[in-house]
């Protein structure tokens, strides 16, 4: 590397890259500019807001991102296939398994190994992923609760997240990234004693989770502070694209393990909560919440039934190698394919091009389901109070990781 | 999901076959229009009673090179009523320089998600959209030079004083 100046001080340095688009001479004189973040506990990550508000009703709401853009997109253009997957885990990084999981599908749809890949396999992947979305779920409630103002869920929340964090690193070595879903297998087989142990969990997990329900979702002041909030009317949500608990949230049974049927959810057997408007307006922020909390029982539903399959019919057996599958290189023909799948969050998809015969591929396109749902907020915060501005934000549920990449 | 046979038939009878083109993908329809058509495809295709297709997934951009010398835009678009899927393919020059090359119509009045997913494929392969309401950069610094997802990008040296490339 040859010798080159590190920091060159010109005095045109310190002006802001990212400028804010309301200047202060085009407000109105009760008008005010107000910023938020990008270090700001309640907005999830690193998400600068520029609020303009009159008095405490909200005119204007313009989110500024990239503050965590890791380049995803173009160093998957540079890496094979099979390598890009400690990235994928990169990017919605409590959901870690989801993405894995449906980047893996997508690379083996390319490659024509779908109906390839052993039973045992199939339903390990769904029983991670279920475990990872129940995490992401308690995330998503334990942190909106802390939002606006309750401390104790929060708590009890990561107190049984950490039970899932800990069966997932006994699974795959790491609490968070795990590389564990490989393209055509997995990297491990499950330890020994883990669909006991996993059994036990739910057991132990379901009474929490009424108690959890009793606590936050139908408690009085959660439901004072959410119900009606942020009412995202069911069309303006298929308009803006929305996915995930939050369109199921405006009232509409769509969710893509059903619709797409892939991997082996279709033998599952589980339902698609949505908001009906109990509390307040359907599609209002506790609607949002009241549904990742109905889905949490769905994904415990899931994993009791995976664990059922794998201790019996597809019972651990010696010679059982869950990288048999597993393609020495990845070459898929040329060809374009978008693949999607249901994240915590909503709708992940993959668009790849591939090269003929090569290992890399030519582009890879993340559609972030956060990103599109963030894309929203202006819309709804308009003409709202201030002060809901953060419950508003917190009943979206994204992460910065993936709407930056 | 196989090709539509009754969809495709429809969109050639309204826009004419020399403006749509199809090409056999794995399991979807996919269509290459023209961009002086785009707009008016995806309204049809938004509004029609029997496809409706409502719901923009994603847009994406691909460079395809010098050599090409050209920059495609992928729509994918999915029927919430129908369970429907189609994939839209618009090709563009590549050249920055001069006007009207490496434009499209926007269609944010049509999906409103359209919006950021613009502005994302604008930043980070320089893809204008004509009648955009808010052409910004979004995921990188506004005085970022360069659109890194071209197959010719070269980093700038310096970034505010800053040593780009370590």
């Amino acid at each position: 590397m040859s010798k080159s100046v590190q920091y060159i001080y010109k005095e045109d340095n310190l002006a802001k890259s990212e400028a804010n688009v309301y200047k202060e001479s085009d407000l109105k004189t009760q008008e005010m500019l107000i910023n938020i973040g990008p270090q700001h506990p309640s907005t999830h990550g690193v998400l600068r807001l520029e609020v303009v508000t009159d008095g405490e009703i909200i005119v204007d709401v313009v989110p500024h991102l990239g503050y965590l853009h890791r380049c995803f997109e173009k160093h998957a253009e540079s890496m094979a296939y099979n390598q890009t997957i400690p990235y994928v885990d990169r990017m919605d990084y409590v959901a870690a398994m989801n993405s894995e999981h449906i980047y893996a599908m997508g690379v083996e749809k390319m490659l024509g190994i779908t109906d390839d890949i052993p039973k045992r396999v199939e339903y390990i992947r769904v029983l991670v992923a279920e475990l990872n979305r129940l995490a992401s779920h308690f995330v998503a409630i334990g942190t909106y609760a802390i939002d606006i103002g309750a401390f104790t869920p929060f708590l009890w929340m990561m107190r049984d997240r950490e039970h899932i964090l800990r069966l997932l690193e006994w699974v795959s070595g790491s609490r968070m990234l795990y590389n564990y879903i490989w393209v055509g297998g997995l990297y491990y087989d499950l330890p020994v004693g883990f669909e006991e142990r996993c059994k036990e969990f739910i057991d132990y997990l379901k009474p929490k989770l009424r108690e959890l329900q009793d606590l936050i979702v139908e408690n009085k002041i959660f439901v004072e502070r959410t119900a009606n909030v942020g009412v995202l009317p069911l069309n303006l949500a298929i308009n803006y694209g929305i996915s995930g608990p939050m369109l199921r949230g405006s009232g509409l049974k769509y969710d893509l393990r059903k619709v797409d049927a892939y991997s082996v959810y279709p033998e599952l057997e589980f339902d698609v909560p949505i908001g009906k408007g109990e509390m307040g307006t359907t599609g209002d922020c506790w609607d949002r919440t009241y549904v990742r909390m109905q889905e949490c029982w769905e994904s415990a539903k899931i994993i009791e039934q995976c664990i059922e399959r794998l201790t019996t019919d597809l019972k651990r057996t010696r010679d059982f190698d869950p990288q048999a599958a597993v393609p020495r290189k990845v070459r898929p023909k040329q060809m374009d394919l978008y693949f999607r799948g249901e994240s915590p969050k909503g709708e992940l998809g993959y668009y790849f091009r591939t090269q003929a015969n090569k290992e890399i591929p030519y582009r890879v396109k993340v559609r972030s389901c956060c990103f599109v749902n963030l894309s929203i907020l202006p819309e709804i915060a308009k003409g709202t109070m201030f002060a809901d501005l953060v419950a508003i934000i917190g009943s979206f549920d994204f992460v910065m990781g993936e709407v930056d990449r | 999901m196989k090709l539509d046979e009754k969809l495709i038939g429809l969109l050639h009878e309204k826009f004419g076959k020399e403006n749509i083109t199809i090409n056999d993908s794995v399991d979807e329809t996919v269509c290459t229009v023209d961009k002086s058509i785009l707009f008016q495809v995806c309204l049809f295709l938004r509004d029609d009673e029997s496809f409706y297709f409502d719901y923009l997934s994603c847009i994406t951009g691909i460079d395809n090179g010098l050599d090409v010398n050209s920059i495609e835009v992928i729509y994918n678009l999915n029927s919430i009523p129908f369970e429907k899927r189609i994939t839209l393919k618009v090709l563009v020059n590549r050249d920055l320089d001069s006007d009207g090359n490496c434009s499209v119509p926007s269609v944010c009045k049509i999906w409103k998600n359209a919006d950021w997913l613009e502005r994302e494929t604008y930043d980070l392969l320089g893809v204008k959209f004509e009648n955009h309401p808010d052409l910004r950069r979004i995921l990188l610094p506004s005085d970022w030079e360069g659109f890194p997802l071209r197959k010719d990008y070269k980093l700038q040296e310096y970034y505010h004083g800053i040593k780009v490339d370590y």
